[in-house]
């Protein structure tokens, strides 16, 4: 057993669910208690889903501990195949359905001779994957299932297309501005003059996975999700998987660059350096803007960076690389694909951190008291307690990391949605320079008092006057670090002495 | 409707049972809130704490008062010993809280392993020197509002039985007492044991927020009827003296099983009332609870009719319109009655689970209401069938549809009104001073679709996808 408070990743069947209710016209059905559907309602709230989510619960209850489910399983999967002829429905097991140990798979084999549809057995263990581990496994088992069932039918399309094609893979429902990441590698294609062979699964039809291979790459932009479905289809029809995610402009130019490689290799004889450096110089803004006044601001100020493994590395790397910020610590909670995140971040930051402990999180950020955070959800509420804003960089998230505007991380518009992002977030270079200067705007009395009142140790009337001169946002850190300085020597009393020792002992 | 109707009989039916709702975990979230003393640990899974993490959205960052404890697949196959487990977390829990009560709240998946809770607690408890108190609030066998009333009826077993020792010091510490004396006018503080009426002990029971309790108990207190106590109090170690023979009384619909608990184990008498929803809920609460004591309730009649005249703005919007209860929380009955009071029409009400005997009074209430208002008798549907439902919203067309979130923005992208259900849990909705708030609610998306209309904008989604 394990105390805990919030986690980041979700349960297996969430990410099953995510990457079924993406497809066209595939049903999810949960073998679950009444109340587990909660799915259905973060769809329908955080993507503002007009439509159903196509998600329904075989409801486990005391009738099916006592006797099993018997045709109750099998009942509700025929009962959605007619209802709303799905093209395939997938049976979803959740954690109380993995501890009853029913035969799924029977019921499943059983239920597909009466139905239209297409059914599968999400293959997910709950206890031994995550939401995103899940999903990663959930695609690659209905792209495999759809490939085989087109090779059995001998309608497998023969070779590649005629123009250079990519199969763009792992955008899905309630994913991280994932819409607008998809329209925008869209347009990247566009412009190198590669057809959209397929995207999976957001929008796809699984009449259409037979397609797959026709594609002369896939392109998995997303580190959790896609993987193996395109390394399944890398061995089975020798299709080249680009795996670099086009997030920060460096990146971005170095996913290209292994396009371009791919498609030599199959002859296409492409040349996209000279794009790559009109977009990067004059389209993109975000090279520039490192080298504006404003970046320079930016120079040395401490950051910290955590999240999925995808946004993490690629936030850790932009800020460092493209940004000349201090990245303090990088981490994520992607454990279980620590190794990757470890080899892409640590050149790039002082440390990593590996948890999925929030708590471990929260320590870590008022340890080292950066200038700004870039996180998920939780981070940003660690950043509100502490006073440090915070960028939110990956899930989780909620509906405010849903927005409607166009906001992609991706691609070349991405880079300069990341230059607004992280340059927001610090607070902003001259206004925090005029408000050293002038002794900041912020005097409310009421926020100086609480500060006071939570301490142990004396601050004189003029220590008192001296920090209320201190800017807000900085305040809180000037007075930490001079009491322990203070504390380390014993001292009782704060004087403005003791205040400037304490700047000049820690450089607060 | 003005042709006398054959009286009828409210019409019974059973769906599926395949139908959204929260799980009754839920409750954690306002009792921990409401029981201040206390910790709520929720021994599940991961599924329950996303469930739990996102229902209740930026609570969770407050540094709540319940966490979960997590099962991981050694607990699963008993290669950990579920009690060294238990007893490791909860000393965690009273080292870093120090909370008065401990409340353990059982999952499904504690159901299915058959992991004895309440065996588990009461050695625990001796050897931890703190109560555990253990609710099995799941989904196997209960929808959303009931896990509280799995808690209180736990807790029920909790309150003290009377003794004359504590009888002194409790009337000095009495939560209630206080709250009777807090906000009141100088003259009313003057007045003390006098103002009550002689009459057996009432305790109330159900989870209501501070300003309500004391709305309630001030209401009864105009009659002469003094609250000797709440189940929940504000704090575990304030919980109401409980004695063979006391009166209790149910402020809430879902809350049959903590009135058995009293009924049966500790020999309470119930006084069957319709709930304090609404002003024409409130009074026929009052009423009921006067009759039982021997009271002649004074006043009320004005009392009602002036909260009536107060919200006629509001009833000017929803009379003669229609409402179907998709069925979440087992308010539906009351809200139902209300609305009908209210001038609307109700197609089906949706419940996830109809105590008849509990609810009787307000059963009886509703048919009495809807002959008064010569509307139709709705049916009740226990156990909805979402998708069925939703085939019959579709040909219905009702003006309001009150449903969960899942199903809310897909029905407003068809051109659909909906309320979510969820927002009458939280709100304050009991008594006479809070009949506005419901229909500050209920006529909210009526409002807000007023301010739409002339914009085209009703169905927003394309014409094969509106089918379903």
């Amino acid at each position: 057993m394990k105390l805990a408070y919030w986690m980041y990743a979700g349960p297996a069947h969430i990410g099953t669910l995510r990457v079924a209710s993406s497809f066209k016209n595939v049903h999810g059905i949960m073998h679950a208690p009444l109340g587990d559907d909660y799915f259905n309602v973060m769809r329908s709230m955080l993507e503002r889903e007009r439509n159903f989510t196509p998600v329904t619960t075989s409801v486990v209850d005391r009738n099916v501990l006592a006797r099993g489910s018997q045709e109750k399983v099998v009942d509700n999967i025929t009962r959605k195949d007619t209802e709303e002829h799905p093209d395939l429905i997938v049976l979803t097991p959740t954690c109380t359905s993995s501890i009853l140990q029913e035969d799924l798979e029977n019921f499943v084999e059983r239920a597909s001779l009466d139905t239209k549809s297409d059914v599968l057995l999400a293959d997910v263990n709950h206890y031994r994957v995550n939401e995103l581990q899940a999903a990663d496994r959930t695609l690659e088992q209905i792209v495999q299932f759809y490939i085989d069932k087109a090779r059995r039918k001998g309608d497998l399309p023969e070779g590649k297309t005629e123009k250079p094609s990519v199969n763009i893979f792992g955008i899905s429902t309630l994913g991280f501005h994932n819409h607008h990441d998809c329209t925008e590698l869209k347009r990247l294609m566009a412009d190198l003059g590669i057809e959209v062979n397929e995207i999976i699964p957001e929008g796809a039809s699984v009449h259409n996975l037979k397609n797959l291979p026709r594609a002369w790459f896939n392109l998995v932009p997303y580190r959790e999700l896609g993987l193996m479905a395109a390394r399944y289809l890398e061995k089975e029809f020798g299709t080249p998987c680009v795996d670099i995610t086009p997030m920060g402009v460096v990146d971005t130019a170095r996913c290209i660059r292994k396009i371009q490689q791919v498609l030599n290799e199959q002859g296409a004889e492409v040349n996209y350096e000279d794009y790559i450096n009109e977009q990067t110089l004059h389209v993109s803004q975000a090279a520039w803007f490192s080298r504006s006044i404003d970046c320079q601001n930016l120079t040395g100020k401490k950051a910290v960076v955590f999240g999925d493994n995808t946004h993490a590395a690629a936030m850790t790397k932009i800020l460092a690389r493209e940004m000349g910020i201090h990245v303090v610590w990088a981490g994520t909670y992607c454990k279980y694909d620590a190794d990757w995140f470890r080899a892409e971040v640590s050149e790039y930051c002082d440390e990593v951190l590996i948890t999925d402990d929030h708590g471990e999180i929260g320590d870590a950020i008022a340890r080292v008291e950066p200038s700004a955070i870039f996180g998920t959800q939780m981070e940003r509420h660690v950043g509100k307690r502490l006073d440090i804003p915070c960028g939110v960089i990956a899930a989780p998230v909620h509906i405010q990391n849903f927005p409607i505007g166009y906001k992609p991380f991706l691609g070349y518009e991405g880079t300069n949605q990341i230059c607004d992002l992280a340059y927001n977030s610090f607070t902003l270079g001259m206004e925090d320079h005029l408000l050293e200067i002038f002794g900041g705007h912020d005097t409310k009395e009421v926020i100086t008092k609480g500060i006071s009142a939570g301490s142990d140790l004396g601050w004189n009337k003029e220590a008192t006057a001296e920090l209320n001169k201190i800017p807000g946002f900085v305040r809180g850190k000037v007075k930490r670090n001079t009491e322990k300085f203070a504390r380390d020597r014993g001292l009782n009393e704060i004087t403005v002495e003791v205040m400037y020792a304490a700047k000049e002992s820690v450089g607060a | 409707m003005t042709l006398a109707q054959e009286p009828q009989a409210l019409n019974f039916e059973c769906e599926t049972g395949n139908y959204h709702t929260f799980c009754p975990i839920s409750c954690v979230a306002w009792l921990y809130q409401k029981i201040e003393d206390s910790f709520f640990l929720v021994i599940g899974t991961k599924t329950c704490g996303y469930f739990l993490q996102n229902a209740m959205g930026v609570m969770i960052f407050a540094e709540p008062r319940y966490a979960m404890a997590e099962l991981e697949e050694g607990d699963i196959s008993a290669q950990l010993n579920d009690y060294e487990e238990l007893k490791r977390l909860c000393l965690q829990i009273k080292r870093d809280r120090n909370p008065s009560v401990i409340v353990w709240i059982g999952t499904c998946t504690t159901e299915i392993i058959k992991m004895d809770l309440e065996g588990l607690a009461p050695k625990l408890e001796a050897e931890l020197s703190i109560p555990i108190v253990v609710a099995r609030a799941n989904g196997l066998d209960y929808a959303f509002t009931q896990g509280e009333d799995t808690v209180l009826a736990a807790m029920a077993m909790r309150c003290p039985s009377q003794s004359p020792m504590v009888d002194a010091e409790k009337k000095e510490r009495n939560p209630i007492g206080a709250l009777l004396n807090f906000g009141r006018k100088k003259e009313d503080v003057a007045a003390d044991e006098a103002d009550y009426v002689k009459h057996p002990p009432l305790v109330l029971f159900g989870s209501l927020p501070d300003p309500v309790v004391t709305q309630l108990t001030l209401e009864l207190k105009k009659q002469g009827i003094k609250v000797s106590g709440w189940l929940p109090a504000k704090r575990f170690t304030e919980l109401p003296v409980v004695e063979e023979g006391y009166y209790v009384a149910g402020v809430n619909p879902f809350l049959s099983r903590t009135a058995a608990a009293l009924m049966r184990r500790r020999k309470c008498k119930l006084i069957g009332a319709p709930f304090p929803i609404g002003p024409d809920g409130t009074r026929a609460w009052v009423e009921k609870i006067c009759s039982v004591m021997g009271v002649t309730p004074k006043g009320l009649d004005e009392r009602e009719a002036q909260i009536w005249q107060s919200m006629e703005d509001y009833l000017k919007l929803i009379r003669g319109k229609s409402v179907f209860f998709m069925g979440d929380n087992l308010l539906e009955v009351s809200l139902a009655r209300f609305l009908v009071r209210c001038g609307m029409r109700v197609h089906e009400i949706g419940i996830p689970y109809m105590d008849k005997r509990y609810q009787a009074a307000e059963l009886a209430l509703l048919e009495k209401t809807c002959q008064e208002m010569g509307v139709p008798l709705p049916t009740i549907v226990e156990k909805p069938d979402n998708y069925n439902q939703i085939q019959r919203i579709n040909n219905l067309k009702p003006d309001l549809v009150i449903t969960g979130m899942a199903h809310a923005n897909p029905l407003e992208a068809r051109g659909i009104n909906t309320k979510w259900s969820v927002e009458f849990t939280f709100a304050q909705i009991h008594g006479f001073t809070n009949a506005r708030d419901i229909l500050e609610l209920v006529t909210r998306p009526l409002r807000r679709n007023n301010s739409l209309k002339d914009l085209g904008w009703d169905k927003l989604v394309r014409e094969e996808a509106a089918k379903v």
